[in-house]
């Protein structure tokens, strides 16, 4: 008797808490929310088995407790029942796992004309950069980081000329424009990931990788390493602002570009090792004369 | 459809092979330190386990203490946090869990269970324990070096587990990795004796359709491990290398503060292939020697046969096989190309089915049953609603777009703990309580008992549900303190600080365990050979404990299966395999049980 109530209070206590939680996801900021759909989606699919399951051992419990000269029916197999229960274990299954599927791969494919930036990340801080006017993130390489290039930008390439840099400030991202997110690290393995966006993806040092989102409401967020980084791991922080188009531009007028920096950290006078001049040679070569 | 029983019925083949001469100890340290019969093996392998185990626990009071009152405990630094989290996980998963199902639970059952004298290979059954107690020696020897045990997270990713941002990155990461390789040496010593004794050395008419499931779930996971711990052992060599040689196997060209460092070219995306390729067939190697020994908890205490026991038997086997090819699910955002999600969500999610169907079998084997609320019964009972609640939120993880905000947060945390953790130590409890009057011929105390298991059930349950749902939140694991996060209420501190102290709880309960343990060892109840009337061979043994070579002077001959609970017209509620047809039934009884000999097939 006990036992079988203890079962209902588990069973009840678990379903209510769920109810109640006062702790539950953060309101979406990215277009995401399909994933949130495919959690509901197996909340209810799974919660009516567990619910089943229980209930089904709390009755077995309280009906066929132990009494004087009980004696067990004796029915090794039912292979209808079985083949039953398997079918219907496999509709749920399937019935989780083809939206889940459906949304991975929406989740995979870029959408062409995404805007691009790059998150960049070591112990224990993120720095990121956008590809400027042109469009395109220039070309980068870790054996290429020193004090006066710490992106490792390639000052060859073109493309990274206009390419503005942010350290230790917040990325703006703006509003219900779809981006696609690059991800690098110079050091170890990190994670960048916002509660509200949904979307994650490690960072592996030695190659780049990426997720894509649209940010469907303006708002500051949290940014957070979710993967293990080293002793100062809960310390890696970060905000993402979205904005809408005004406030973005305007922002985005007051961010440094590689060229600038390099100019800036250049030597004043020696205009041999001057590395921006070369890089703006290197531009006036490639670029087409018009 | 009784006549899918009777196919287990009488049929005795021929023998085949002859008896082995057995090891006979010639000393006191012969037979109880470097002793070679299985049973002394079994029990060192458990006390070791524990005891290590122990350590684990502590560790667990200590990070819990920092989550729930953080900047509260001042010799608690993010150091120290990480070194714990990552001792506590190493331990619990390899040194405790493995260790204590197969070479505890395996050592004793096997040859008891199988009808044999002892292991095949006695000598290496022997290497096999002092080489694992090596390497937990080793393990605790890395507490001790200079900058601590290592704190890269029980996974130990490189590049950070070998660079010097990590705790322990000096000597402790070194231990680690040598102390794994020494335990996997350790293992495979044993785990080929589990195999070839399950294989050759099976008493006449014990076929492999009528072997208990637990030595079904503990063979197959034996043989999990013999393939999966290859692809940690080299992992655990490469990494070394890349440590002390610095070669790069999972090291790329890595610029770490500033600094351009030696290495180039490595993957470390590579070692994680490497490490779950072993890791996920890991939670099998735990999972399955638990549900087979729960299967027959829950057989022996309703007195009934287990339901489907031949579909029970596949789908250990169809869940063995499927779990190599699941291993990249633990991947889903670490930067492996994103269209393997489509294979690994598809094969993690059809894994559910052999695994429900165990379920719907467990709780089938209830119904219309003799239930009898043994503490066995109650552990396998506890064990069952841990085991559907973390299941279900491995379907969570396991469909790849929901892993992604899901992965790395405390749902994770919640979920690996209910489903490998809670639940298998609550089928681990339910075995001591099983098999204690076996081991020591005492029954344990019931009303202290009854205090650890409602303690350690309720108390676990309120511990780790609640944690799924900071999970959704957004908070993650692996956090030495949250800080300043504008989406986490303070009531999740509250929560926290809650969970802390139901944990501190339990864990103290277990102390009531231990000495349940000791205690019943002098003064428990006398349990004679069957104190549960259940039908397997360690049961019949002639003495209780079993003496050297098991079985006294003949082996015993097995008619039928382990699950003959409730035959229809027989003498008692159960029938030994051992017992002869000619026995089974009552006076005027049907002659259901004992139909003429035939072939298996």
């Amino acid at each position: 008797m006990i036992v079988a109530v203890m079962l209902l209070l588990v069973t009840a206590g678990t379903v209510i808490f769920h109810f109640m939680s006062p702790w539950w996801w953060t309101p979406i900021a990215s277009n995401w929310g399909y994933i949130d759909d495919t959690i509901i989606i197996t909340f209810w699919i799974t919660g009516v088995v567990f619910v089943a399951v229980m209930l089904f051992m709390a009755y077995c419990v309280l009906r066929f407790r132990h009494r004087a000269g009980q004696r067990s029916e004796y029915e090794p197999e039912n292979k209808k029942l079985e083949w039953w229960l398997t079918i219907i274990t496999g509709i749920g299954v399937a019935g989780m796992l083809i939206p889940g599927l459906f949304v991975w791969n929406q989740f995979v494919t870029v959408p062409p004309g995404a805007a691009e930036i790059e998150v960049m990340a070591q112990q224990w801080q993120w720095s990121f950069r956008l590809p400027g006017k042109d469009g395109e993130l220039g070309t980068s390489n870790a054996l290429l980081i020193n004090g006066d290039n710490p992106f490792g930008l390639n000052p060859d390439d073109p493309n990274g000329r206009d390419d503005v840099l942010i350290e230790a400030d917040d990325l703006h991202l703006r509003l219900d424009v779809p981006v696609k997110v690059s991800l690098r690290s110079l050091d170890v393995l990190h994670d960048f990931y916002v509660p509200e966006f949904r979307a994650k993806m490690d960072m592996v040092p030695g190659m780049v990788t990426y997720f894509w989102l649209t940010p469907i409401r303006t708002g500051t967020f949290d940014i957070l390493c979710f993967e293990l980084c080293g002793v100062g791991h809960h310390d890696m922080r970060g905000n993402v602002v979205v904005d809408d188009a005004a406030a973005y531009e305007k922002w985005l007028q007051e961010q440094e570009t590689f060229a600038q920096t390099m100019a800036r950290a250049a030597p004043p006078m020696g205009q041999e090792t001057d590395i921006a001049l070369k890089a703006d040679q290197a531009v006036a070569r490639t670029s087409p004369q018009d | 459809m009784v006549d899918a029983a009777q196919d287990q019925v009488n049929f005795v083949p021929p023998a085949e092979v002859e008896e082995v001469e057995l090891y006979h100890p010639k000393s006191w340290i012969t037979k109880y330190v470097f002793s070679q019969d299985a049973k002394v093996i079994a029990i060192q392998y458990s006390f070791t386990a524990i005891a290590i185990g122990l350590v684990a626990l502590v560790l667990s009071w200590l990070m819990r203490l920092q989550l729930g009152f953080p900047e509260t405990f001042s010799f608690i630094e993010a150091e120290d946090y990480y070194q714990f989290i990552t001792m506590h996980g190493m331990i619990m998963v390899i040194y405790l869990l493995t260790a204590l199902f197969l070479g505890g639970f395996g050592n004793y059952l096997i040859p008891l269970m199988l009808g044999a004298r002892d292991m095949v290979f006695p000598y290496v059954n022997m290497l096999s324990y002092w080489v694992y107690l090596l390497a937990v020696l080793v393990l605790v020897a890395s507490f001790f070096v200079p900058g601590g045990p290592t704190g890269a997270g029980w996974t130990l990713y490189p590049p950070q587990a070998i660079l010097s941002g990590t705790p322990g990155s000096d000597g402790g990461i070194i231990l680690m990795l040598v102390s794994l390789a020494l335990f996997i040496v350790g293992f495979t010593m044993g785990g080929l004796n589990y195999v070839v004794t399950v294989l050759q050395a099976r008493t006449r008419g014990m076929t492999l359709m009528r072997m208990p499931l637990t030595i079904w779930g503990i063979f197959m996971a034996t043989v999990l491990a013999l393939l999966a711990f290859p692809a940690l052992f080299v992992g655990a060599v490469m990494m070394t290398l890349d440590r002390i040689l610095g070669t790069s196997f999972f090291m790329p060209a890595i610029v770490q503060f500033g600094e351009q460092m030696e290495y180039g070219g490595g993957s470390p995306i590579l070692f994680q292939h490497l490490f779950w390729f072993f890791g996920h067939p890991e939670v099998y190697i735990v999972a399955l020697p638990a549900f087979g020994i729960v299967s027959d908890l829950i057989s022996v205490h309703a007195r009934r046969h287990i339901f489907g026991y031949r579909l029970m038997v596949w789908a250990i086997v169809i869940i063995g096989a499927l779990s190599f090819i699941v291993w990249a699910h633990h991947m889903y955002v670490s930067g492996m190309n994103p269209w393997f999600g489509f294979f690994f969500a598809t094969t993690t999610l059809i894994i559910a089915v052999p695994t429900a169907i165990k379920v719907y079998n467990w709780v089938l084997t209830l119904w219309r049953a003799d239930i009898h609320l043994t503490l066995p019964m109650l552990f396998a009972l506890a064990f069952i609603v841990a085991f559907v609640n973390g299941g279900i939120t491995g379907l969570f993880l396991g469909n790849v777009v929901v892993d992604v905000p899901l992965s790395d947060t405390m749902f994770v945390v919640a979920h690996f703990h209910m489903v490998m953790g809670v639940a298998p130590i609550l089928v681990i409890f339910g075995a001591i309580y099983h098999w204690y009057p076996k081991m020591t011929g005492r029954m344990l105390n019931v009303p202290m008992g009854h205090f650890h298991f409602w303690v350690t059930f309720l108390g676990s349950y309120a511990i780790f549900l609640p944690l799924h749902y900071l999970g959704f939140l957004g908070v993650p694991r692996r956090y030495y303190e949250m800080g300043d996060t504008s989406f986490i209420p303070d009531s999740a501190q509250d929560l926290n600080a809650f969970v802390s102290v139901i944990a501190l709880v339990v864990g103290l309960a277990q102390l009531v365990f231990l000495f349940n343990i000791g205690w019943s060892m002098v003064k428990g109840k006398k349990s004679g050979p069957n104190p549960w009337r259940a039908t397997t061979l360690e049961w019949q043994t002639p003495e209780t404990p079993p003496g050297h070579g098991n079985f006294g002077e003949a082996l015993p001959v097995v008619y039928r299966w382990a699950y003959a609970y409730g035959l229809p017209g027989a003498k008692e509620d159960f029938v030994p395999q051992n017992l002869p047809p000619d026995q089974v039934m009552a006076e005027g009884g049907e002659d259901l049980g004992a139909p003429a000999a035939q072939p298996a097939e």
